[in-house]
């Protein structure tokens, strides 16, 4: 048996029942040092606290479920080795976002902001499944392929010196879901999007702080798709007031 | 119970197979009301941690027939052949479908769609998006539905009841999880598509989430559970964690080693012959079994394994079609697999068994009720299901459900609200008493801790007699303790306690139903192998196993295998 690592968690509690304010509980953890920040937080909720309130699921990085703050950096809790963490472990909720109890935040936002840049196939006509799968050529596919990787682990909110200052920002990732769908080789969808891009608390929000790239989990690089998405809202403009009909043939 | 929504129809889980559901709901019947109920938002859905691909006929190589042949053999015949014909037909749409939403599928040079080599499947017929298919599939469909106005979303709810009307289904009554109150969703049908029950095992791929929910609300009913004995073991996943490392690894090549570097599935005879890595599951999973009981094992602190050597691909390739295997072996297990094999052993992957339903969905015994996905039996799977079938299934048969659950609703009436109403307040009564319930002192996690390894025991890759029947036993006794749980948690908001209770006592259900048929099944077919009735047996037991929820215990039963073009024949590869 491997010698445990004792760690302290430092976890934030909020019941909205009982609580005025957030208050935080200090927890002594064993944890088999090849445990995840994630597998301590069961730990304290199987055998130590059942009242505390967290998310999780796939505890393999991909469902997005159990982002937070772990010593106050935006983190999959199920991708962090408690190894690699001091002694004292301080889990609180992600930043910038309401919470609705411990370390469970409010998704809803997100969730209306996904839908407002339209993340679907746009197309004049629909094709039919009886004409068969589109030709997309690998360089084609690896144009989006990047900006799809995104988990909705809500991670780039957390980091986004935007989203801080004006909740409204509909923020990183869903800027660059709307702009996978734009640059998909399949989707005529990119004026409408480019439209809703020009609109305010959109991709001209956005401080260049590249915060958002430096914490998503997945090298989704969400701060590019801002950037590529300006500048084709701003190109789509220009061309709008250059060519008859707005340049769209 | 605070409110009663109304809708058309009623979705449970959203994951592949309920989404898929909805949307094929609102453009069969444009204008159709679909509530979708999730315990969870869509994406986080267990569908996500799919990797490896999905079948459907989609070469010049390849053909209908030799997709369902691969199928029925793959079942050891004990999948209903009409099923499976229905199956490969309509799966080549199924995944244009999802190419023409925005899949990032991988590609060929000239743009075709690129398919790649799954086990038990004789030429390549598995399309991929590299090794993250569910995740892609899950978000192409999430966000597609987003659409459609028609398709109401109901997040974090944790239906915990169907709410009937005399021998109809008609709605459910789930618990708001952000504000702890009961609410009725009603419907004059219900799809059930909450996916499989690999948490009742202690050793699985699966998520937390997957607790056999719908499962165990149909059995409770009254709707029998069909074939549940059959559990499939997947061949590689991580020691400690469980977490899987997709099939498509050894699709691309990868072999599988013992500690004395031998490939076992090509020097030893396991029965999979030339197809070797890309033998089926049970069969593959057996053997590393008997290479570890052989003393060819690899010792570890998490006990034996065996490797799973990739490093021959080469970085490129591993990168391109494998990124995520390299991410999760570095993460979860330490290892590179450009440079080093991957430890891995059999864990629990998905259920072949669930609620009985008809080629069209519609479940045993009670009206405008239906099932698609991992959490219904449809008999596609029979006793092993093929790797890349099952992402498949959940597109065809959801699809299938929302068609036919809207042209039910459009047939039938409402059913008596006040009724329905009465039943929801005795829900959320029984809910309400949960909070901070004093009990016998007995704790949510030791239970299920038990239930875990009383199922490891007696259904695992290999069973016996004795073992089964103790585990039926065990899992009585667990029911019996679980009626002595105390809970602390008294606060209505996002009590996750509670939600562990309820999951707890619907693992239970489907851990008895498992243990019971499990214990029934007197021969070795698929992935249920009995050490003391080795061989198939067919004049008995070509047949599907029935078990019905009854207070006293189950009762068990049998149901016909429809054959047709395949008849049943020895099961080598």
């Amino acid at each position: 048996m491997a010698e445990m690592l004792i760690k302290k968690f430092v976890v934030t509690r909020f019941d909205p029942d009982q609580d005025d304010v957030p208050r935080t509980e200090t927890y002594e953890v064993p944890c088999h040092p090849d445990w995840k920040v994630l597998d301590g937080l069961n730990h304290i909720k199987d055998e130590i606290d059942p009242t505390l309130a967290h998310r999780w699921s796939c505890r393999m990085a991909v469902c997005g479920s159990c982002g937070m703050n772990v010593n106050g950096e935006p983190t999959l809790t199920c991708k962090k080795a408690v190894r690699d963490l001091p002694d004292t472990i301080e889990v609180t909720p992600l930043s910038n976002f309401p919470v609705v109890r411990d370390l469970v935040v409010e998704l809803e936002g997100f969730m209306d902001k996904l839908k407002s840049v339209k993340p679907w196939i746009i197309r004049a006509k629909e094709k039919a499944v009886e004409e068969g799968p589109t030709r997309q050529s690998p360089e084609e596919l690896e144009e989006f392929k990047q900006f799809s990787m995104c988990i909705n682990c809500m991670l780039c909110y957390a980091a986004c010196p935007v989203v801080a200052n004006e909740p409204e920002f509909i923020g990183p990732a869903a800027i660059a879901l709307g702009h996978r769908y734009s640059i998909d080789s399949r989707d005529e969808g990119a004026a409408e999007r480019n439209e809703i891009f020009r609109g305010e608390g959109t991709v001209f929000s956005c401080s260049y702080a590249n915060e958002c790239s430096e914490v998503c989990p997945k090298n989704v690089d969400p701060a590019a798709a801002v950037n590529q998405a300006k500048f084709n809202a701003v190109i789509d403009w220009a061309t709008g007031l250059v060519l008859p009909r707005g340049g769209k043939e | 119970m605070a409110e009663l929504h109304r809708h058309d129809i009623v979705i449970v889980g959203g994951g592949a197979a309920g989404l898929r559901a909805a949307i094929a709901a609102v453009k069969a019947r444009p204008g159709s009301s679909v509530a979708l109920v999730s315990k969870v938002y869509p994406m986080r859905s267990h569908t996500v941690s799919a990797e490896g691909g999905a079948a459907a006929v989609a070469r010049a190589d390849d053909n209908l027939e030799m997709h369902g042949y691969d199928t029925v053999k793959g079942s050891d015949f004990l999948g209903d052949q009409d099923v499976i014909q229905a199956f490969v037909e309509e799966a080549p749409r199924e995944l244009t479908q999802l190419e023409h939403w925005g899949c990032p599928w991988s590609r060929n040079e000239d743009g075709t769609v690129a398919t790649r080599a799954f086990g038990g499947m004789t030429t390549k017929r598995t399309w991929y998006a590299a090794d993250k298919v569910g995740f892609h599939l899950l978000h192409t469909l999430f966000q597609t539905s987003m659409q459609y106005g028609d398709i109401v979303r109901y997040d974090e709810v944790f239906v915990s009841k169907l709410l009937m009307d005399g021998n109809e289904c008609r709605g459910v009554a789930g618990l708001d999880v952000r504000t702890g109150e009961m609410m009725g969703v009603l419907g004059r049908a219900v799809i059930l598509a909450t996916g499989g029950a690999g948490k009742v095992w202690p050793f699985t791929t699966n998520g937390n989430i997957k607790t056999g929910d719908g499962m165990a609300l149909a059995y409770r009913e009254g709707v029998p559970m069909k074939d549940m004995e059959f559990v499939q073991y997947h061949p590689t996943g991580l020691p400690g964690t469980g977490i899987l490392i997709t099939e498509a690894t050894r699709g691309e090549g990868g072999h599988l080693i013992n500690s004395e570097g031998e490939r076992f599935l090509i020097t030893r005879d396991y029965g999979v012959g030339t197809k070797a890595e890309l033998g089926p599951r049970d069969m593959i999973s057996r053997a590393e079994v008997q290479e570890i009981e052989a003393g060819r094992g690899i010792d570890s602190q998490y006990g034996q394994h065996v490797h799973l050597d990739l490093t021959h691909l080469g970085e490129e390739k591993i990168m391109k079609r494998l990124p995520m295997v390299r991410e999760l072996s570095k993460i979860y297990a330490g290892v590179d697999p450009v440079y080093e094999p991957i430890p891995i052993r059999p864990v629990v992957h998905y259920m072949m068994g669930g609620v009985d339903v008809d080629i069209d969905g519609f479940a045993d015994g009670v009206d405008g009720l239906l099932a698609a996905g991992e959490v219904a039996c449809v008999s596609l799977n029979g006793a092993n299901r093929l790797g890349s079938n099952s992402l498949t299934e959940c597109l065809v048969f959801g699809a299938r459900s929302g068609v036919k659950a809207v042209e039910y609703a459009k047939g039938t009436s409402d059913g008596d609200d006040a009724a329905l109403a009465r039943m929801g307040e005795e829900e959320q009564a029984r809910i309400d008493a949960l909070r901070g319930k004093q009990g016998g002192g007995e704790k949510i996690a030791a239970i299920r801790t038990d239930m875990q390894s009383a199922m490891e025991s007696g259904c695992g890759v290999y069973r016996e007699e004795a073992s089964m029947q103790q585990t039926v036993r065990d899992i009585a006794a667990l029911k019996q303790r679980f009626e002595g749980v105390t809970l602390e948690d008294k606060s209505k908001v996002f009590n996750t306690e509670i939600i562990a209770y309820l999951e707890l006592e619907n693992m239970l259900d489907v851990a008895e139903s498992v243990s019971s048929s499990a214990a029934s099944r007197n021969e070795s077919r698929g992935a249920h192998t009995r050490k003391d009735a080795t061989a198939r047996d067919d004049v008995n037991w070509l047949h599907h196993t029935l078990c019905y929820y009854d207070p006293a215990g189950p009762r068990l039963d049998k149901k016909d295998v429809t054959l047709g073009r395949w008849e049943p024949e020895e099961r080598k590869y």
